[in-house]
């Protein structure tokens, strides 16, 4: 009877409650993104002023520049590298406690254990590396009393290591948390029929383990390539000035006024980051992923 | 990170405990390669942390590295007092009051975005990967897209306006995907049993779902306000002339090599820790008062 109205009732009844969201949404998240879309394609006096014209010098500028090849090359280089060291250890752990660990409080415990640093200050979580990886740093002096090493080794602090060491740090919570939860949601039933048709450790890994861990993948994948393309703190700061990222040249250009230039390239990072965000998205329905 | 919760609600349940280890009770070689692997990364996720709080007790010789010279609180002194390492008292104080009202704002909006989400209707997709693009987007460059919006029209740039915006755009999707891991969870037949029991809309909403999701909205509180006190990149170009902590702790990574920055490490963490067990004690106390009583059937 009433089926002929709900709908229009259930529209009306689901914007009221995100409206509040869609509040905060649009003047601090589509309004920032139009406004520097519309900054790419205006000139500049040099003094911060804008000029609203529409020119495409700006992207002409950016694509011309060999230096910006370089820096999405450095760029996709710690992604990729970050990539690859947080899934492997972020499978292995979140593997170590679903299927490892036998009490239900010990796997919780531990868990939280992992979490708990996602909880504090980034910055500090960083910097906290100075007295282990520095000259004089705890590493160098272990090295150095075992007599593996008889010179410091100065490529552990202000390089690409530790850059990667900080970004590996900083993200691997961020593949534990959806893998654990992808993992354990896996049907022991499906793993204990296949050990009683004799399947291998090896094969329950690839064929039940992983394959049903993908979404959590995916959704970790989507997570800390995100952060480490739009990141430019850990690479300024932890290659000593070494290295420089996409985002990391964006912000040189805001802190001399280059607005146009600082935003066209800013459009071309979130380009390439959506079609990397929507090529994972079609492997996975993260709404269901996170819903379920 | 939703699933942060699951696990705090006891909730979920690691599916498959042990079935890979054989039954007998003797462990596999790989648990031992793995517990190591695990050892491994909690020591290099907290050992260089608490390098940083040990070297912070230095006297006034110390430095930046280990060994350790003297033991005192001449450092935690210094970044009180000292002019020369910025306004740390004011910025600690905006960040505190800042990290309030994200907080409440959070809990309030990501609670409402969750009912909604609840059942489809038309639109919710937009909105829903809108919240996800304000996710993945680079903090700067929204940051930067605020600014420059707010310098257009007219408006000044403040800890409390611009960047209190920018903010709510980053702890709001954590906040409402934690909503939708905890509203999973909810049986609905609860609420339709309210209804037909003559509570109104409202009645059902302050009587039956929020105290069953309290502990879920203690978590959702607790992501909105450590993201807010950490947030950096997306108040850098909002927050206007007053610092909040993370900026002046960048501006200190630049300038100071004393350790006063790690002093200053020590205390934030504090802080730090202090909402996180306050908050994980909220929600063990929350399930503790609720004993013996039915859990939420566990739903998949």
């Amino acid at each position: 009877m009433q089926t002929a109205f709900r709908p229009l009732r259930a529209n009306l009844a689901g914007w009221f409650f995100v409206s509040p969201l869609v509040v905060v949404l649009v003047p601090f998240f589509v309004a920032p993104i139009l406004v520097v879309l519309a900054a790419s394609f205006f000139s500049t006096d040099g003094f911060g002023g804008l000029t609203p014209t529409f020119t495409l010098a700006n992207y002409a500028e950016i694509l011309h520049s060999a230096l910006t090849l370089n820096l999405y090359l450095a760029t996709v280089k710690f992604t990729v590298l970050t990539w690859v060291f947080t899934l492997a250890i972020g499978f292995l752990v979140a593997y170590f406690l679903v299927f490892h660990v036998r009490s239900q409080l010990l796997a919780i415990g531990l868990f939280l254990v992992c979490t708990v640093p996602f909880w504090t200050s980034n910055i500090i979580r960083m910097i906290s590396w100075i007295p282990l990886l520095g000259k004089e740093g705890l590493i160098n002096d272990a090295l150095l009393a075992t007599g593996v090493i008889h010179q410091p080794l100065e490529v552990l602090l202000f390089s690409d290591l530790a850059v990667v060491i900080a970004y590996v740090h900083q993200l691997t919570i961020f593949m534990i948390v959806p893998i654990f939860n992808s993992m354990a949601r896996i049907d022991k039933k499906l793993i204990e029929a296949a050990v009683d048709a004799a399947a291998s450790r090896f094969d329950i890994m690839r064929l039940i383990v992983l394959p049903m861990s993908k979404n959590g993948i995916a959704l970790g994948t989507i997570f800390v390539v995100s952060i480490v393309m739009g990141d430019f703190f850990v690479v300024k700061v932890m290659s000593g000035g070494g290295s420089a990222s996409v985002v990391g040249a964006f912000y040189e250009d805001v802190g001399v006024l280059q607005y146009p230039t600082a935003a066209a390239s800013a459009v071309l990072l979130t380009l390439i980051l959506i079609a990397i965000v929507s090529l994972i998205l079609r492997t996975v329905d993260i709404r269901r992923e996170i819903t379920q | 990170m939703s699933d942060a919760i699951t696990t705090i609600d006891g909730v979920a349940m690691p599916a498959a405990r042990g079935a890979i280890a054989p039954r007998s009770g003797a462990r596999p070689w790989t648990f031992y390669a793995l517990a190591t692997l695990f050892a491994l990364y909690v020591l290099a996720l907290y050992g260089p942390m608490i390098c940083i709080y040990i070297l912070s007790f230095q006297d006034v010789r110390g430095g930046l590295v280990f060994p350790m010279k003297g033991h005192s609180l001449h450092w935690f002194v210094d970044l009180f007092t000292q002019v020369r390492t910025g306004d740390v008292k004011g910025s600690f104080d905006r960040s505190i009051k800042l990290a309030i009202l994200v907080t409440i704002l959070t809990v309030v909006i990501s609670f409402m975005a969750g009912l909604g989400f609840r059942r489809r209707f038309k639109g919710d997709g937009v909105v829903f990967y809108v919240m996800i693009g304000s996710l993945v987007a680079p903090g700067l460059v929204l940051g930067l897209g605020t600014g420059l919006l707010f310098q257009a029209l007219g408006i000044a740039t403040s800890w409390y306006g611009s960047a209190l915006g920018a903010q709510l755009s980053w702890t709001l999707p954590f906040g409402v995907l934690v909503m939708f891991a905890v509203m999973s969870r909810f049986d609905d037949a609860w609420e339709e049993a309210a209804r037909d029991l003559g509570a109104s809309r409202w009645q059902t909403i302050w009587l039956v779902i929020i105290p069953v999701l309290a502990p879920g909205l203690v978590a959702v509180a607790l992501f909105g306000f450590t993201l807010s006190y950490d947030e950096f990149a997306r108040s850098l170009q909002t927050a206007g002339s007053l610092n909040t902590l993370p900026l002046e702790i960048w501006s200190m990574t630049l300038n100071v090599t004393s350790p006063s920055l790690y002093a200053l490490g020590t205390v934030t963490t504090i802080v730090s820790f202090i909402i996180i067990g306050v908050s994980l004690g909220t929600i063990v106390l929350i399930q503790k008062k609720r004993g013996g009583r039915a859990m939420p059937p566990e739903r998949s």
